[in-house]
């Protein structure tokens, strides 16, 4: 989910006569290593959910059977432990992957600028324009490389990691973890751990689900997120900051890409059923349980 | 001609049989008791034959002939009878209970595992003084149960007496559990399955109601109510018979033995380990500021998240729904 328009050369200065590169019909708006990140996440998120569900939700009649799916408490306990091991590699990388690339390779953009994840006040006027069009009285915000919903999405899940994260680590090792904290610090952690999951869960089912996925424009899903790849036409139609900007600094060469495989688009198709399926069967197991 | 067949049929049914062979009359009480009334009464071999009549009168089964239970008797016609009869079938009328006891680690032992000490109905309720259970005199009143269990049981009693259940019981709290409680009366279980421990959490939950629902928020409580027994259930950290107060130094609960009583499972447990609240509430600020605090927070934050984003993405709908029309 990190930036790939930053590595770009400098900006030539408007009034100097350049040649116009033409404009591509693709660009590439994820690299791969995005791209697998989200994988990996999808899939682990959808294997902890899964697997930490008939814990958080024990007395729902389904907890049993969901449980039974991982041949017990047991493997569903071991499985959870392995997915989540997984996915803070993937985290940790992706941090340490971030830093390397800002601090020690100078891609300060990922830090502050049109293309990073942080909050820009661009993003506090943008979300005012929105709600003025969710009220027809204005225009869609001409929106830069990632919307300020994308970026409560990606800090969420960085948010939701570390914590998660964090306190499943006590709860995994605990006698370890109380040469350091003192017993009840178990209790928090549990409680953390479960109401953080609850969140995350409804966030990324319903929320997520519905604003990269299921609303009117990307239904049924997305596929950016698989091929890497987006159409200028919709760039246009979607981000019309990152349009002009592209097109006024003439950086569409460096970004350009041909239309994506049929194979990929294909692939990720299947793999991106196959998880808002798995999701949407959890979350309706949750509004089941609590209704 | 049918007509004639069917009821010339049902006439032997109903008169042929007991024309055939007239039944004997089944002996009274009095019969018996001319000779089992007699204190002194002996068998052949010396064994005593007498049956206490005060004690039946006022048994349960007072009103009841000899004959309803001893039924092989209703039937013979020479007295004295054979030393040898047929075993009282309790079933006969309690068939419930017996179906219980049946299925039960008593009757198991008794006619599977050939034990001669395993009790059968008579061991635990006499046989010809059986009291009511709501009677005090009675083998099987709340407060004499632990006494009759332990007559078998007797290294059992003997932790139950320490324990708090066995001093509420011994006050007259009629809510306090004595054996049949957590054990139940007829359908006895074996302790050493998973069935078991699951089960007889709930039991305590009958009466600890809130200490079974701050347990079912921890780790131990959650997955217990799955199914599985690998983690803590109650008596795992509280003892099964000895039960004492964590006030009291003799306690497994006891701060003195936490590290030893977590360290069962927990291996290289400490005295910072042993601070965890194996009965949480979230609710009670005194118990745990912390928890407190987190639980607010959540319930700010989550409400907060989707409240605001359903809204949003209701919004979101609405209009792209308007535009699309447009």
């Amino acid at each position: 989910m990190s930036a790939t328009l930053t590595a770009v050369k400098p900006i030539a200065p408007v009034d100097e006569p350049v040649v116009a590169a033409p404009i591509p019909t693709y660009v590439t708006r994820f690299d791969a290593r995005s791209r697998w990140l989200h994988l990996v996440i999808m899939t682990t998120f959808l294997g902890l959910s899964a697997t930490g569900m008939p814990l958080l939700f024990s007395d729902a009649p389904w907890a049993r059977m969901l449980a039974a799916l991982f041949f017990g408490f047991r493997g569903a306990g071991l499985a959870h432990r392995f997915f989540g091991a997984v996915l803070l590699l993937a985290v940790a990388f992706h941090i340490g992957d971030v830093l390397w690339r800002g601090l020690l390779r100078g891609e300060r953009g990922i830090f502050w600028g049109p293309t990073s994840m942080v909050p820009q006040p661009r993003d506090f006027v943008q979300f005012y324009q929105q709600l003025k069009w969710f009220a027809g009285r204005g225009p869609k915000p001409a929106f830069e490389h990632f919307t300020y919903w994308e970026k409560f999405d990606y800090l969420a899940v960085l948010w939701g990691t570390l914590i998660m994260g964090a306190a499943g680590l006590v709860l995994w090792f605990p006698v370890a973890a109380s040469r350091i904290l003192p017993g009840w610090m178990f209790n928090v952690a549990l409680f953390v751990h479960g109401a953080e999951a609850a969140l995350a869960i409804g966030f990324i089912f319903a929320v997520h689900f519905f604003n990269g996925h299921l609303r009117p424009g990307k239904f049924p899903m997305d596929m950016v997120i698989f091929t890497g790849r987006v159409s200028t036409h919709e760039l246009r139609e979607e981000r019309e900051g990152e349009y002009h900007r592209l097109r006024a600094s003439n950086q569409f060469g460096a970004c350009a890409a041909d239309a994506p495989a049929s194979a990929v688009v294909q692939h990720g198709y299947v793999v991106g059923t196959v998880g808002l399926a798995i999701g949407l069967a959890l979350f309706a197991l949750i509004v089941y349980a609590v209704i | 001609m049918l007509k004639t067949i069917v009821a010339l049929v049902a006439a032997w049914l109903v008169a042929g049989p007991a024309a055939a062979q007239p039944a004997p009359k089944p002996p009274a009480n009095d019969d018996c008791l001319a000779c089992h009334g007699d204190a002194e009464a002996k068998r052949d071999d010396g064994r005593t034959i007498a049956v206490d009549v005060k004690a039946f009168d006022q048994s349960i089964h007072g009103p009841m002939a000899c004959v309803d239970c001893h039924a092989d008797l209703a039937k013979t016609a020479e007295f004295p009878h054979d030393s040898k009869l047929a075993r009282v079938n309790c079933a006969s009328c309690h068939d419930e209970i017996a179906s219980k006891y049946h299925d039960s680690i008593h009757a198991w032992a008794k006619e599977k595992a050939g034990l001669v000490g395993a009790p059968a109905c008579a061991d635990c309720h006499g046989r010809h003084d059986i009291r009511q259970h709501t009677d005090p005199v009675s083998r099987v009143y709340r407060t004499r149960v632990p006494e009759t269990c332990g007559s078998c049981h007797k290294g059992i009693n003997e932790k139950y007496a320490v324990g708090v259940h066995a001093a509420a019981l011994k006050k007259g709290n009629s809510q306090a559990p004595g054996c049949a409680d957590c054990h139940t009366a007829h359908a006895i279980k074996r302790v050493d399955l998973p069935g078991w421990k699951l089960a007889v959490t709930g039991e305590c939950g009958t009466c600890h109601a809130k200490v079974v629902e701050s347990f079912r928020r921890t780790f131990h409580g959650k997955v217990t109510e799955l199914g599985f027994t690998r983690v803590a259930a109650c008596s795992d950290c509280h003892g099964a018979h000895a039960i004492l107060p964590a006030s009291n130094p003799a306690s497994l609960v006891a701060k003195t033995h936490l590290v030893e009583t977590c360290g069962k499972c927990h291996q290289g447990a400490n005295e910072k380990f042993v601070a965890y609240d194996p009965h949480p509430d979230p609710s009670n600020y005194q118990r745990s500021a912390v928890l407190w605090w987190a639980n607010r927070f959540y319930w700010v934050l989550i409400p907060g998240c989707f409240g605001f984003f359903g809204l949003h993405s209701a919004l979101w709908f609405w209009r792209s729904r308007k535009e699309g029309r447009s």
